[in-house]
């Protein structure tokens, strides 16, 4: 078990830096000169190259490489172009808001998602089932900004029950923790049904029923922890997917986390801090893969004993 | 029938309602079980019989299937109670308590997330009011009541970690854990080795004498209903053909499908006293007669030519390495064959038996060069193929063909059957293409299929028709020599004595070879010329069939052909020993080869292993 944590563990390193590599090519590939970039379009050119001095940018690429990624592993990202401010600091006080949203959704989601999906497996066929499956079909398809708009303008603009946009109560996280895991919840669903479907078929749960199991028992201890098995890796992925889907989200409504700090870096070219985001994210999926790993080894004896 | 049977089963039928049709599954059934009897329910794949005992259990309606007439009443110590009329809530207070069922598989029918502990711990607790620590400590005590070493230890394991015979040990215990008084027992033994089949039966028994419980016994094997049955009850597509006492079913057979699926069992002292292999004689169910007293005699299986071997394995070496760990060390070895020297003549069926681990499909693999050896040559007259490469390997792989054991599992299901057997043909460029039809449909003749089949996708076939285009498909490149890996094992008895009587038609009209490699005595026995017993990757035993099964010199061979199940009520021999013991693990450390010596001569042509292997020292 331990040797198996310190094995998942090397495994990243790999990578972690093949993510680090595309990261630092990332400012390498843009059009034009990195140094101008950063210094900004007014910049004299005695200007820029002081800029190309300061950031290192004069040396060769490996040396460049090396020096990155020994600030990066100091915590030092560089400063915003836009604000000044540490890239650092200027994640850090944005990094909590998404946090929450996301998990949030990931909650609700995964709950609802798997409730939905063991009942339509139970009742397969009967009316539950299509309801069920009807809800997810809808959940995957609609798109988060036009879900996110059309709430906004029934609860907020109609309503007026919920605040438009902004952060800081509950009911500020309704809509968007909402929107967030629709689409989460619907795939959830969906695979829960699947996989349960598959599981009701097996053996075993034969045999729960032969000593008399009743059947509430065997469908949420027989054979729910059997079908965590294969939920457990969805979840994981989904929660990465989520992340990406945080930037729509808070765009649509004003949530003060990375996801509209990534659109803002954009708009307005903030190089270093886009860079820190995406290595972010990346660290983030990395991250949250090993979790699953780790996980999966408690839900699944067969790789415990391994 | 009186009220003191334990279950009472009367005029039931049992139905699956299809999108279209509607499939009765069980007609008009009845039989009743008296306490401290077992019932033998005997019939072939679709008879019903597996139908019948989860409509006891009313398990059948999680399948889908329902229960449309009749009543099956059990007569527990608290009353008597109608099963079929019961709600779902109502059976779960039967189910496990009053009667209990263990299955076929038992490789999965354990929930492999929980400890056996839990799992037999969960049944006590459903039925009987106790602590968690108590049903605990019923759970250790049932595991030692069914003999498993070390059974504090086993408790904490996941079913994993088990082999077969501990894991259907553990459904026993499971199964008996409250006390039931009818227990269904649906093919509890199919899946395992002989020696531990019988253990288990055994254990059965021993359980049933002790606690007076009535036993359902579900089987296709008619030497498992010999040792085991008072009365049994034959079944064919859904209805009872006949009911009798052991005796009477046996010795007397009434109905002419109980006749005909007595001829098809083979049976292990068959053809005692003959030197040849010869095929089953069948009987003809529906009337087509050969001689006066139906049966369809022939000749023994002369078809043994040449002095010059064809194939001649020497020295052959088989290993895997086992990695674990952070660097992936080797940590074991699996000696899956150790320096097996055997030869093969022209028309000759070799047969290499033994249990699961033996080494004997290795062999198979390796001589098809599926699997790369450590050592050892293979000459296919005179020639080392190992060494062969390319086109010339290409060429030999030809010339041995392979039959595996599952035909579902063999066929692609999203290709005709004419393609399949046509595929060989075109890959060898054997013949031109625009005989290729004809080719194929000459091989479906030659295995006893109609032409038109060619057209058909395996899913139209049974699982015997299957087997048969496998060997159609084996047979299209024209080879000297077939490696059947267990190729009827997991065929209705009647099915898979007219493929090996097919395979012994065609050994005639071809000269074929071939490799039998089979863990059944009794099927062994009536197909091979000469005999290769394998122990952890060794051969412990080889000889002429007469001399292997009349006069067996090494300790395994005898102790694997005292397990053999005899199909017949007289040869049961209750009081005899139980055997112990797992099946050997041929897995060793690094570096520690097992000691291997060459086999001593005791009469000409047979030869015994006399160093010590495993457990025979």
């Amino acid at each position: 078990m331990f040797g198996y944590l310190i094995k998942r563990l090397i495994t990243t390193i790999p990578v972690v830096l093949m993510v680090m590599v595309c990261v630092f090519a990332f400012v390498h590939m843009l059009p034009g000169d990195p140094a101008r970039l950063v210094a900004g379009p007014e910049a004299t050119s005695e200007d820029v190259d002081a800029v190309r001095r300061s950031l290192g940018l004069d040396r060769p690429l490996p040396e460049q490489f090396v020096h990155y990624v020994s600030r990066v592993a100091q915590g030092d990202f560089g400063m915003s172009l836009k604000t000044r401010r540490t890239v650092a600091e200027e994640i850090g006080a944005r990094l909590m808001p998404t946090v929450w949203l996301t998990v949030f959704a990931m909650l609700w989601a995964t709950v609802i998602g798997l409730l939905i999906g063991v009942i339509s497996a139970v009742k397969r066929g009967r009316w539950q089932d299509y309801t069920g499956m009807i809800v997810a079909v809808s959940g995957i398809s609609f798109p988060p900004f036009w879900l996110g708009l059309l709430l906004i303008s029934l609860f907020s603009v109609h309503l007026g029950w919920l605040p438009t946009g902004g952060y800081g109560t509950w009911q500020h996280f309704v809509m968007p923790s909402f929107t967030l895991g629709v689409g989460v919840a619907a795939v959830m669903a969906r695979f829960t049904r699947s996989a349960f479907i598959e599981i009701a078929r097996e053996d075993y749960v034969r045999t729960a029923r032969a000593k008399g199991v009743p059947e509430r028992r065997v469908i949420w201890k027989h054979s729910l922890r059997n079908a965590l098995i294969p939920i457990i890796t969805m979840v994981g992925l989904q929660f990465g997917f989520l992340l990406g889907g945080s930037i729509v989200v808070e765009s649509v409504f004003s949530w003060p986390g990375v996801g509209r700090l990534l659109v803002d870096s954009v708009n307005y070219r903030d190089y270093p801090v886009i860079q820190a985001l995406i290595l972010l994210f990346s660290l983030q999926f990395i991250f949250i893969n090993l979790l699953v790993d780790v996980l999966y080894v408690f839900a699944n004896p067969e790789i415990r004993y391994k | 029938m009186t009220s003191t049977n334990i279950i009472d089963v009367r005029n039931i039928s049992v139905e699956f309602r299809g999108e279209e049709d509607t499939f009765r599954a069980v007609r008009n059934l009845s039989f009743a079980i008296a306490p401290g009897e077992t019932l033998a329910v005997v019939g072939e794949s679709g008879s019903g019989k597996s139908v019948t005992s989860l409509a006891i259990m009313r398990l059948i309606e999680f399948g889908g299937g329902r229960i449309v007439d009749g009543k099956i009443t059990f007569n527990g110590q608290s009353g008597s109670r109608v099963l079929s009329d019961q709600s779902m809530r109502q059976m779960e207070a039967v189910r496990g308590n009053d009667i209990a069922m263990i299955f076929q598989e038992p490789m999965t029918s354990l929930n492999p997330v929980f400890t056996v502990g839990q799992q037999i711990a969960e049944a006590v607790r459903l039925h009987q009011n106790c602590s968690d620590a108590e049903a605990r400590a019923e759970a250790l005590r049932m595991l030692e009541k069914v003999r498993i070493p070390d059974a504090r230890r086993i408790l904490d394991r996941h079913p994993h970690q088990l082999s077969g015979g501990m894991r259907q040990r553990v459904m026993i215990a499971m199964a008996l854990s409250c006390k039931p008084r009818l227990l269904i027992a649906d093919e509890p033994t199919t899946a395992l080795d002989v020696t531990i089949q019988a253990q288990i039966l055994k254990l059965i028994r021993l359980l049933q004498e002790e606690m007076g419980m009535a036993v359902l016994f579900i089987t296709h094997d008619m030497g498992v209903v010999a040792e085991v049955a008072d009365r049994v009850l034959v079944m064919r597509h859904g209805e009872k053909v006949e009911e009798g006492t052991v005796e009477e079913i046996f010795d007397a057979p009434q109905h002419p499908y109980t006749k005909a699926l007595l001829a098809a069992v083979p049976r292990l002292g068959a053809l005692q006293g003959q030197d040849l292999p010869r095929r089953f004689p069948l009987l003809k169910a529906d009337g087509d007669h050969r001689d006066a007293s139906g049966y369809d005699h022939h000749p023994p299986q002369d078809t043994v030519t040449g002095d010059a071997p064809i194939l001649q394995v020497r020295d052959l070496v088989t290993r895997f390495d086992i990695r674990k760990g952070l660097l992936s060390r080797v940590t074991g070895r699996v000696h899956a064959v150790e320096h097996v020297n055997f030869d093969l003549r022209r028309g000759e069926t070799l047969a290499l038996v033994g249990e699961s681990g033996c080494g004997k499909s290795t062999t198979g693999r390796t001589l098809m060069m599926l699997q790369e050896p450590n050592g050892g040559q293979v000459l296919y007259k005179g020639k080392d193929i190992l060494s062969l490469r390319g086109a010339e390997r290409q060429e030999m792989r030809r010339k041995i063909q392979y039959v595996f054991q599952d035909p579902y599992a063999s066929l692609d299901p999203r290709l005709t059957v004419g393609f399949s057997i046509a595929e060989p043909l075109l890959t060898h460029k054997l013949v031109k293409p625009s005989e290729v039809q004809d080719r194929v449909v000459q091989l479906l003749r030659d295995v006893g299929l109609q032409p038109e089949h060619a057209r058909r996708y395996p899913h139209q076939f049974s699982g015997g028709q299957r087997q048969r285009i496998c060997i159609a498909r084996a047979l299209a490149g024209d080879p000297d020599i077939l490696i059947t890996d267990e190729a009827v094992a997991a065929l209705d008895v009647s099915i898979q004595a007219q493929v090996v009587n097919l395979m012994m038609e065609l050994q005639e009209q071809r000269g074929l070879s071939f490799i039998f490699i089979s863990h059944d005595m009794a099927v062994v026995e009536r197909v091979s010329h000469r005999v290769a017993v394998m122990y952890l990757g060794q051969i412990v035993e080889i000889g002429s069939r007469r001399q292997v099964f009349e006069n067996p010199q090494h300790p395994y061979t005898r102790r694997l052909l005292s397990a053999v199940p005899i199909a017949s009520p007289e040869g049961r021999n209750r009081n005899r020993p139980l055997i112990e013991g797992e099946i050997a693990s041929p897995v060793r450390a690094p570096n520690d080869p097992p000691l291997v010596a060459p086999l001593v001569e005791v009469e000409a042509g047979h030869h015994v292993a006399r160093h010590p292997i495993g457990d025979f020292s």
